[in-house]
């Protein structure tokens, strides 16, 4: 099956047609690096792969209750999110450079980039990026350009998975970036305030923050942009529904992992890396953006725009050297925020954070469990503190049927007891009953 | 068309959260909390499946019509993968369950998905290693170059720059640049190869790399590619190979044996994923054995019991570019396609995107200006300077294209050419489409001549016209607050 249209008789008559056969039309690949065969299986009929994949699929226990989080959750997707981005106009399109053609992408990304703002409060937002980790790269990338400066600050509240992505991205360039140690489950503000000066480009920060912890950053905007630095901040969709904003906060540049919204957990991706900042800062800005104008009889369109930053015209000098981004997870995002709408999200994350509440008086109910940190607020995630290996005992409740948690120890040193649990909205009262006397059965 | 905002209606509700079982307990303290709520629209579900059902039908996909964008590759994209993709196995599978105790035996399906991959990979390419990470091909590029850059620091080499065409895809030099390099252009030769005798002048001890897509941009075999790359390892340098164009030479020839060590593979394109309005796509980065050290953690292992397992403690790794194994649900879609084509139907690929490729390119090449005049591979590129002296332009042409009910090729790039179209009809278009094709182009070469103005007002059948760029980028309106 390889989904070719032409029959062997018409391919013939084409070739007959332009003079060539078909070795003819690679005379020009030098023989010696013309293969003969490859060892690859023999082609499978649609009915074989789909059986040999529903296989493959059951090996993968997703049966366990799923109290994981760290940045990317099992939230509830609603079917209409599957119908619309199940639409072949949108999934079978590609990048709207025809914007004749592509209102209804253009329409859509420009519906999305209002969405992002109004979440976060802020002003501009582009198509979307990859994912939060690289989103929150780019937004580095974009604050160095924007100051002219070399010096980043970055606590290590937030997401470390980003955090070592950062690390890996600036490896061969010399940027001088420095990590501060949370304080108490909080960012360091003192460690921050301490390290920020007239080289640095910005702060980076997180909320809520990688162990789930609620924060203001006020603070530290009014602090950076005294010295002349920008506030980054990363933060969780789910969580505007009800959190303070970044834009409140007066950050300068907002990204973060678009998952929550409506998106598949599909082991890692595809996601959604979203960015946000200031109109001012527009132009200095990565990735694709649509604006809205007008066509040759002044009815309203959409097109691509501010395409001078970006990598098909400004090559070596581009902002970024993004291309495709993630447009089908950006309209996702989209369409599941106006399912819920203000309404449903603002439950959304309500019932998040009544979950998580309840599972933190459950659990912290069991003999010799208690909360990590003494920061008071949390979002829909939080650490508790066991009496024994976190690791070992996540590994334990595997066998009781529960993902319980990402234990700390991978990414914090002397937090070995320590563990990461996420409430969604879609754990019950009795699936947190049962983990806490699953917990309590296995210490 | 109204835009889903101005659809709210206060106080109507679409979607319902789960019912909550727990006690409400506004935990967290007013001073945390939004001030306002976010002003995302009041609707029900039918209105939110008519509006965005609307705006699907004022887009144009591969399911619409023939799609010829060139150097995009837009081959159906077969509907089993997107059922498979959806599989609750796959879909509901949460990525950090494998990095738990023993949770690595809970994911064996999946790890078996890249583990295949990464050895499926390697043999089409000949390459001795696959990560799966890159979430784009531009990514892939980049990560590519971190390697380039790894082995050189591994080495003590002192490497400055980036040796890249001056036909490639802009993504090369700013991913050159974005990791630390700096880039210099190789002209083109009057054949629309690489300009070999410049190459040799402007290869030194500094030169890291070079950054090559083979068949060029302009669809054309490099000739001289072994010599490229032997000139270019003569300085310890090493060959990036862009897969943006793999389609040309799938199942057929490797860009391993040509001599490159690095490449990515763009899955969205010749593995048939679907291009999702500009993403999400996958780009894994192939590399030569020397190389191997280097890719990115984790890494997918196959442990003696015949278990699959990830690997993170690789010393001269170039350390994590994604949060986990890269767009899975992608890598499994190309998964799907490769296990169905098997290797005969992948031989069958880029001999029918070729054929296809020269069928269009001799039919019309007595229409339109046609630079380079040999044997093209997946694509072939014109240019509209026939059609200039009636005050005829590439874009014209494109625009004439849409009322006819096609979209356009890529018009101005490969920047080489003047007024470059750019034409890759990829193996799943039937014979019938492509002649329809081919009349219409004929058809719009003669109303060039004959009714330029009628062209320039082109297209009449769609929802809008001609957008006025210009003013978008001077009075910048990108969100409705």
């Amino acid at each position: 099956m390889s989904f070719i249209a032409n029959t062997p008789e018409q391919q013939k008559q084409m070739l007959s047609e332009i003079g060539l056969s078909m070795d003819g039309l690679f005379a020009d690949v030098p023989k010696e690096f013309l293969q003969k065969d490859f060892n690859l299986p023999s082609a499978m009929s649609e009915f074989d792969v789909r059986n040999r994949l529903a296989e493959l699929a059951g090996k993968n226990h997703i049966d366990l209750t799923c109290f994981l989080g760290g940045g990317f959750y099992d939230h509830f997707i609603p079917a209409a999110v599957y119908a619309i981005i199940g639409r072949s106009e949108f999934y079978t399109a590609y990048t709207p450079y025809q914007p004749e053609l592509s209102q209804g992408t253009l329409q859509a990304i420009f519906e999305y980039q209002s969405m992002i703002c109004r979440l976060t409060d802020m002003e501009a937002s582009n198509a979307s990026l990859y994912d939060g980790g690289t989103a929150l790269y780019e937004a580095m990338m974009m604050a160095l350009r924007i100051t002219n400066r070399n010096k980043i600050l970055i606590d290590d509240s937030v997401n470390p998975i980003y955090r070592v992505m950062i690390h890996s991205y600036t490896k061969n360039l010399s940027i001088d970036l420095e990590e501060t140690k949370n304080d108490q489950g909080l960012a360091n503000r003192k460690a921050l305030l301490e390290k920020l000066d007239e080289n640095t480009a910005a702060i980076i920060v997180q909320n809520p923050n990688f162990f789930g912890c609620v924060d203001d950053f006020a603070d530290l905007a009014d602090a950076a942009h005294k010295k002349g630095a920008l506030l980054i901040v990363s933060c969780y969709p789910i969580s505007l529904g009800i959190l303070k904003t970044p834009g409140a906060m007066g950050a300068d540049i907002v990204t973060g992992e678009g998952q929550s919204l409506g998106l598949a957990m599909s082991f890692g991706g595809p996601y959604l890396g979203f960015m946000a900042t200031k109109k001012e800062y527009v132009r200095k800005m990565p990735g694709r953006i649509v604006g809205r104008t007008k066509d040759n009889q002044g009815r309203t369109g959409f097109v691509l725009t501010l395409q001078a930053r970006e990598q098909h015209i400004r090559r070596d000098k581009a902002t970024s050297n993004i291309c495709s981004n993630e447009a089908l997870c950006a309209l996702t995002a989209l369409v599941y925020s106006s399912l819920l709408g203000k309404e449903g999200l603002k439950q959304t994350a309500q019932l998040c954070a009544d979950k998580a509440s309840y599972a933190l008086q459950r659990l912290t109910a069991v003999k010799n469990v208690r909360t990590r940190f003494q920061a008071k607020w949390f979002f829909n995630e939080f650490v508790v503190e066991l009496p024994a290996n976190a690791a070992e005992v996540a590994g334990k409740l595997i066998e009781k049927g529960f993902a319980a948690g990402f234990p700390l120890s991978r990414y914090y040193e002397g937090m070995e007891n320590s563990l990461l649990i996420a409430v969604t909205e879609k754990r019950t009262k009795q699936q947190i009953g049962m983990l806490a006397e699953a917990l309590e059965a296995v210490l | 068309m109204k835009l889903i905002f101005d659809r709210s209606v206060d106080g109507r509700q679409g979607v319902m959260p789960p019912k909550s079982d727990v006690p409400t307990t506004i935990h967290i303290k007013k001073e945390l909390l939004r001030a306002s709520d976010a002003k995302l629209p009041e609707l029900s579900e039918l209105d939110v499946v008519r509006h965005f059902t609307e705006l699907s039908r004022k887009n144009f996909g591969v399911d619409t019509n023939f799609y010829p964008l060139g150097s995009c590759t837009m081959k159906y994209n077969p509907k089993v993968a997107e059922r498979i993709a959806a599989y609750p196995g796959f879909a509901h599978l949460h990525p950090l369950l494998p990095q738990l105790r023993l949770g690595g035996m809970l994911t064996q399906g999946a790890l078996e998905v890249l583990y295949d991959m990464d050895k499926f990979l390697c043999e089409l390419s000949a390459m001795a290693g696959f990560t799966m990470q890159p979430m784009a091909g531009a990514h892939g590029e980049l990560a590519g170059i971190m390697i380039m850059a790894a082995y050189h620091r591994d080495k003590g080499n002192k490497k400055t720059t980036i040796l890249i065409p001056d036909s490639a895809h802009g993504t090369n030099p700013a991913s050159a640049a974005i990791a630390g390099y700096k880039v210099v252009a190789v002209p083109s030769d009057s054949q629309g190869m690489m300009d070999v005798e410049a190459l040799k002048k402007m290869v030194n001890s500094e030169t890291a790399g070079l950054m090559l897509t083979c068949p060029n941009t302009l669809g054309i075999f490099e000739k001289n590619i072994k010599q490229i790359c032997e000139i270019i390892h003569s300085v310890d340098g090493l060959c990036y190979y862009d897969g943006a164009n793999l389609n040309a030479i799938v199942g057929k020839a490797r860009p391993g044996d040509f001599g490159f060590d690095i490449m990515h593979i763009n899955l969205h394109k010749t593995f048939a994923t679907p291009h999702g309005s500009g993403g999400p796509g996958a780009g894994p980065v192939g590399v030569v054995k020397k190389l191997v050290d280097f890719l990115p953690v984790s890494i997918v292992v196959k442990r003696n019991d015949g278990t699959f397992a990830l690997e993170y403690d690789r010393q001269k790794s170039i350390g994590y570019i994604a949060p986990f194994y890269g767009n899975f649900a992608i890598i499994l879609r190309a998964y799907v396609y490769i296990l169905m084509l098997g290797r005969e139907g992948l031989k069958a690929v880029s001999e029918n995107a070729v054929l296809n490729a020269n069928y269009v390119k001799e039919k019309l090449k007595d229409y339109y200006e046609l630079p380079f005049g040999q044997t093209c591979k997946h694509e072939c590129v014109f240019s509209a300077e026939k059609q200039l002296a009636d005050g005829i332009h590439a874009i014209d042409i494109a625009k004439g294209l849409i009322d006819r009910g096609f979209h356009p090729p890529t018009v101005y790039f490969p920047t080489i050419v003047k007024e470059a179209i750019m034409i890759e009809p990829t193996e799943t278009e039937s014979k019938e489409t492509l002649d329809a094709f081919i009349d219409t182009m004929i058809d719009l070469a003669k109303m060039s001549k004959a009714e330029p103005e009628k062209l320039k007002a082109a297209p009449i059948t769609t929802p809008i016209g001609r957008l006025d760029e210009t003013a978008a980028a001077k009075n910048v309106d990108i969100a409705e607050i």
